[in-house]
């Protein structure tokens, strides 16, 4: 659907977006995550044809960006970031503006102004200026607009940036109830937001590409190359716990974790991907009297995923 | 072409939505009334001549005004972008608000014509200088409009976009006046370049296609000239 090639852009001397390459299926709602000034809204805005590359292409369908900037244009449906929307508009009149300017019949535009005023609950701001609006009704004005002529292709550039948490839910309905028949993309700095929902994440950071997969593929590739597993005991001392443990194969290291109860000894032991750790974990510690209270394998959440991705260094 | 239309009616309309349209139209009517009708009876001639002499000055002070907002007001608040993604060309954009300027500059100037009809009731009004008086003010209105345009186009600022919209006004309305002490070709080119020169010529009733093809090409300079700096911002 949309095919993006080397694609680069410059400000002045600074590269806000090297070389990315990136290939969005149809009917795929794809995060764009990175921390600020990654790059992601300078993509976006490439791909809805507002900026040109320094060098690169970007072809959605079988159009070319350099040639048919305009019928780009029509796939797409944008919200930039914060929704700039003329503020002195009616919610109402500014969907009707938008609509004749895309070219909507007038019956299908009547249409189209009701299925969004309920998809995006507006009934009650419909005669009320934008610019009185709170900052979550502009948004879903936003949405309204980016989402008139039912486009192919949704682009959003931090959709929920600035909201609440009621919100944030709200607007995450509606793109998801978008995303089941269209493609979507989205940019977001908070990771729970591409995890809820994104079906793909790719993660930016200093105009790179540096991950690119699943939710669940991300996760479970970053817990292939290293595992923690933590266990609680009772009647054990941290010197005695760390020197048996230490001599399992594979594992690299052992952390002392604060336990609220004194009585209880919590361990962090990472180990390199081994499949029957916490077996041997368990028969070691059955031939003490130590008592096993937890035994747990952690899961790198995405969220160290990102941190270890993205930091800086 | 639709597009640019429709870019039209939205801005035509908000010059009447926002206070700022009328503030500009009373402060027009107030200033060519008060100058035209001073001296309308020291000189007790039934004509408007004094009223289109002093309009190059009127416009260049008050047309920069109406448009300064065009370009450089989206450009602030950020809607220039979310206005470039829709499904439009930047000759669309540029029309649109070319146009509906240009058409506030004329109802703006409508209300004049009061003055027009309460001269024709106290005197002989020779109605033909009037009318080529009123064309050339659209013209030159539509000339000054295009150079606002592009004065908001290169700056968020809109007290930026209407300064230098004032600059170039002033500049081509009065440097042929400026330039009397230099050779006599320089005058000639400068005169040539004046605004002033060309509105004089029409508004004496004398209309030469060489006027019509100056504001036609001022118009046609500056809008092209907004294009580029579109262009320049991607």
């Amino acid at each position: 659907m949309i095919h993006v090639e080397n694609l680069t852009r410059y400000y002045g001397d600074f590269c806000a977006v090297d070389n990315i390459d990136l290939d969005v299926r149809k009917g795929e709602i794809t995060g764009l995550l990175g921390p600020n000034g990654a790059g992601k809204t300078t993509t976006l805005r490439m791909l809805t044809g507002y900026l040109a590359p320094t060098s690169g292409t970007i072809s959605i369908k079988d159009y070319s960006i350099d040639d048919d900037l305009l019928e780009i244009k029509k796939l797409i449906g944008y919200l930039p970031e914060s929704a700039p929307l003329y503020h002195n508009m009616l919610v109402y009149d500014y969907l009707d503006y938008i609509a004749d300017i895309r070219g909507l019949s007038k019956g299908r535009k009547e249409e189209r102004i009701q299925e969004l005023a309920d998809l995006c609950d507006l009934r009650a701001i419909m005669h009320r200026p934008i610019g009185e609006l709170s900052k979550g009704l502009r948004q879903r004005v936003g949405l309204a607009h980016a989402m008139i002529e039912d486009p192919e292709i949704l682009i959003l550039d931090e959709p929920t940036s600035g909201l609440d948490p009621n919100q944030i839910a709200e607007i995450r309905d509606i793109i998801r109830h978008f995303g089941k028949e269209k493609t979507v993309i989205l940019s977001t700095h908070i990771l729970s937001e591409a995890e809820a929902t994104c079906d793909r994440i790719v993660i930016i950071d200093k105009g790179r590409i540096v991950a690119d997969g699943s939710t669940e593929a991300l996760e479970q590739e970053s817990t292939a190359q290293e595992k923690i597993i933590t266990v609680a005991l009772l009647k054990a001392d941290f010197a005695s716990a760390s020197m048996r443990f230490r001599l399992l194969p594979g594992v690299t290291g052992i952390e002392l974790v604060e336990s609220a109860d004194p009585e209880v000894l919590k361990l962090k032991i990472s180990a390199d991907g081994r499949d029957n750790l916490r077996e041997m974990i368990y028969s070691c510690i059955k031939e003490t009297d130590w008592v096993l209270l937890e035994l747990a394998k952690e899961t790198k959440s995405l969220e160290n995923i990102f941190r270890e991705l993205t930091k800086e260094g | 072409m639709n597009q640019a239309l429709t870019i039209f009616r939205k801005e035509f309309r908000d010059y009447f939505i926002s206070p700022v349209g009328y503030i500009v139209v009373c402060i027009f009517l107030l200033v060519t009334g008060w100058f035209f009708f001073t001296t309308f009876f020291l000189f007790s001639e039934a004509n408007l001549r004094s009223f289109f002499n002093l309009l190059p000055l009127t416009f260049s002070l008050v047309i920069p005004a109406v448009t300064m907002k065009l370009f450089a007001e989206e450009i602030h608040t950020g809607s220039y972008e979310m206005l470039l993604t829709l499904p439009v060309t930047h000759n669309d954009v540029v029309a649109g608000k070319f146009l509906a300027s240009a058409s506030f500059v004329a109802v703006m100037l409508a209300p004049t014509l009061l003055y027009a009809a309460s001269v024709a009731f106290i005197g002989r009004l020779d109605w033909g200088p009037v009318l080529g008086g009123y064309l050339g003010a659209v013209l030159m209105g539509a000339a000054f409009s295009a150079i606002g345009v592009f004065a908001s186009s290169i700056t968020r600022n809109q007290i930026v976009a209407c300064i230098v919209g004032m600059v170039i006004c002033f500049g081509l309305t009065l440097f042929d006046k400026m330039v009397f002490f230099f050779p006599g070709k320089i005058v000639e080119v400068s005169t040539y370049l004046a605004a002033a020169t060309h509105f004089e010529n029409i508004s004496k009733g004398i209309i030469d296609t060489r006027d019509l093809l100056y504001f036609a090409s001022v118009v046609f300079l500056f809008l092209y000239g907004s294009n580029v700096v579109m262009q320049a911002r991607k």
